[in-house]
């Protein structure tokens, strides 16, 4: 065995070990020793990206403890896994730097040491649902993900968040007790933990056909239980607070990477435990479907109708989501496809526009109207281009990440042969325009002149972006990783087509 | 609709009603600790499901007596492991809740969630 498979089990103690570390640091060291943990896990899933790559094996399970497959704990790692884990770290760091000025002004100062406790426990429950092999050691990490994001969520302690936090909690036991339920059930009905072992008694199970109606009831509580939890439209309220008042960090981590572990579970478990041809031939996918529908086109018209810019990209979320969902909910390995792509694009676009819409809002006395942030792109210019790269990569405008990833499911609805077709086509089509409607509204807003004497009326300043580099850095790079998923998508299908294949 | 698997079974449709009265209560009481409470109830019975499934009867608990090792002579353990440590997440997310809980009624007063969102939206922040 080579090195380098050690590297899935490293990453998870490294980022677990810094928070407990993070306890007893300063703020100053604690903030620090996060970023060097997450670059150094971030590098580390580089190098077994490209081990897996030039290696022949697929994928490879890693033994936790001493006992073996049916009893013991296991990890199991691949190039969709390695992928995952690099994005991830990626958007973490960019997104912590990015809003590293605001945590000093919204986090009291005894308390930020803890919030870099919080984040580490997240990379580390993030990274654990990206490659354990044992369905209730996913449920742990869950509930410690779930955990980890109400408290980046409270800890900039306002009224909003606290209650944000709370029913943000609410929905979450929701959905974590059904998927408990089902995560039950599957044991009982299997015998196994282990998600490969799961899948062969299934099979089992399937062909003989008994416990069909049990089966079903399991794959609708597990799939409506991380639906919930990551906000799939009639479960989103609890979204736009949760997103809108937290601290910036937060809500670049919650959108893009909180909601993205819960997805990349879902997808583990129709491949790896279920099977995707079981999943595609029960009813559930429909369900999915419908309300993947739903929210693209009513996540969107919220966010036309709000006029806080930051519960505008809020409401975006849902929608996304609801793409994503869209592509499960087709049922053929195209969408799938072009879900998993979707999951990247989102998590890179969404942290960026959270990141710039602080910038504009900054810029104009810290108020978030829509009206308020008029010429804020001319006042902050780093801020506003980064607003603009979002906003049409959002929109789906070629050369940036969102252009594929439309692409992708635009072709995966075209080719599927069912009655799914027409509505996805139709809603695609839909909701691309009502995206384009309120992302370049806001566009044209923000590079809408104000008038000069209005300006000082208001006291508004200009920010140089001299005058905050790390901001500065953050944004430039978010921009950098979206042209590179844009221009560069090929190889990332690629990996994606292949590490799927080494799902099952 | 009641097989020859109702009276057997009675276990699992108890955790089955009780975790409904769980969810239920979670979603829509209005009062936060009631809610608290409902989530508590919810847990409890997957726990009581699990432990019901992990059950086999005339057999005893996986201690190993007498010397017998025979795995026929005992019960299965696992469930009884997957229990504890649901236990242990339930009390974290419970503490968690209450504390929040804690805060929201220090600040304003009531434990009615909607009232707090109302009286949220008169402060207009």
């Amino acid at each position: 065995m080579a090195f380098v498979q050690n590297v899935p089990f490293f990453s998870i103690m490294i980022s677990m070990f810094a928070g407990i570390v993070s306890s007893i640091l300063p703020a100053k060291a604690a903030r620090r020793l996060n970023i060097v943990a997450t670059t150094l896990i971030g590098a580390m899933s580089a190098w077994l990206l490209v081990f897996m790559l030039q290696s022949d094996m697929g994928y490879y399970t890693y033994m936790m403890g001493h006992f073996p497959a049916p009893w013991g704990n296991e990890i199991r790692a691949g190039v969709l896994e390695a992928l995952m884990a690099l994005i991830f770290c990626i958007v973490m760091v960019l997104s912590l730097m990015g809003g590293l000025h605001k945590l000093d002004e919204e986090v009291e100062p005894s308390k930020e040491n803890l919030y870099y406790i919080l984040v580490d426990l997240l990379l580390g429950s993030l990274l654990a649902l990206i490659y354990t092999n044992d369905i209730f050691t996913a449920y742990v990490f869950v509930e410690i993900n779930t955990l980890a994001a109400c408290g980046l969520i409270a800890i900039r302690q306002i009224g909003r968040t606290f209650e944000a936090a709370v029913r943000y909690m609410i929905m979450s036991l929701l959905g974590s007790g059904l998927l408990l339920m089902g995560i039950c059930m599957l044991y009982d009905m299997t015998g196994h933990l282990l998600m490969s072992n799961m899948k062969e008694s299934i099979a089992m199970i399937m062909e003989e056909g008994t416990y069909a109606v049990p089966m079903l009831v399991t794959i609708g509580l597990i799939v409506v239980g991380l639906a919930i939890k990551s906000a799939l439209f009639p479960f989103h309220a609890w979204l736009p607070d949760a997103y809108g008042y937290s601290t910036v960090s937060s809500a670049a981590m919650l959108s893009s990477l909180v909601s993205k572990g819960y997805i990349f579970l879902l997808v583990k478990i129709f491949y790896r435990v279920i099977g995707l041809e079981y999943i595609a031939g029960s009813q559930v996918l429909n369900i999915i479907f419908w309300f993947a529908i739903c929210g693209m086109i009513f996540g969107s018209m919220n966010a036309i109708w709000e006029k806080d810019i930051r519960r505008m990209i809020a409401f975006s979320s849902v929608a996304q989501i609801g793409y994503i969902y869209m592509g499960f909910g087709l049922g053929t390995e195209a969408g799938m496809i072009a879900s998993v792509f979707h999951m990247l694009m989102h998590s890179a676009t969404k942290s960026l526009l959270f990141i710039s819409a602080i910038g504009l809002t900054d810029a104009s006395g810290y108020k978030r109207d829509f009206f308020e942030v008029t010429g804020a792109g001319y006042r902050n210019k780093i801020a506003g281009a980064g607003f603009l790269v979002g906003s049409v990569s959002m929109v789906g405008v070629p050369m940036f990440a969102g252009f594929v990833s439309k692409l992708l499911f635009a072709e995966a609805a075209m080719a599927d042969p069912s009655w799914r077709m027409f509505p996805a086509i139709i809603v695609l089509s839909i909701s691309t325009i009502l995206n384009a409607v309120y992302f370049l509204k806001t566009v044209l807003r923000i590079y809408t002149p104000m008038p000069a004497e209005e300006e000082r009326a208001k006291g508004y300043v200009r920010i140089p972006w001299k005058q905050n580099k790390v901001y500065a850095a953050a944004i430039i790079l978010f921009i950098v990783l979206n042209v590179v998923l844009g221009c560069n998508s090929k190889p990332i299908i690629m990996m994606i087509e292949e590490g799927l294949r080494n799902f099952m | 609709m009641i097989g020859i698997n109702w009276l057997p079974n009675f276990g699992e449709e108890v955790a089955m009603i009780l975790f409904g009265i769980g969810f239920a209560n979670l979603l829509f009481q209005k009062n936060l600790i009631k809610k608290i409470i409902g989530f508590n109830i919810m847990d409890t019975a997957i726990f009581l499901f699990l432990a019901e499934k992990g059950y086999i009867v005339g057999r005893i608990a996986p201690i190993v007596v007498d010397g017998i090792q025979s795995t026929e002579k005992y019960i299965n353990p696992v469930p009884g492991g997957l229990v504890l440590t649901g236990i242990v997440v339930s009390v974290s997310v419970s503490a968690v809740m209450l504390s929040l809980t804690m805060r929201l009624y220090k600040r304003y007063g009531t434990l009615d969630l909607d009232e707090i969102s109302a009286q949220l939206r008169k402060e207009g922040k």
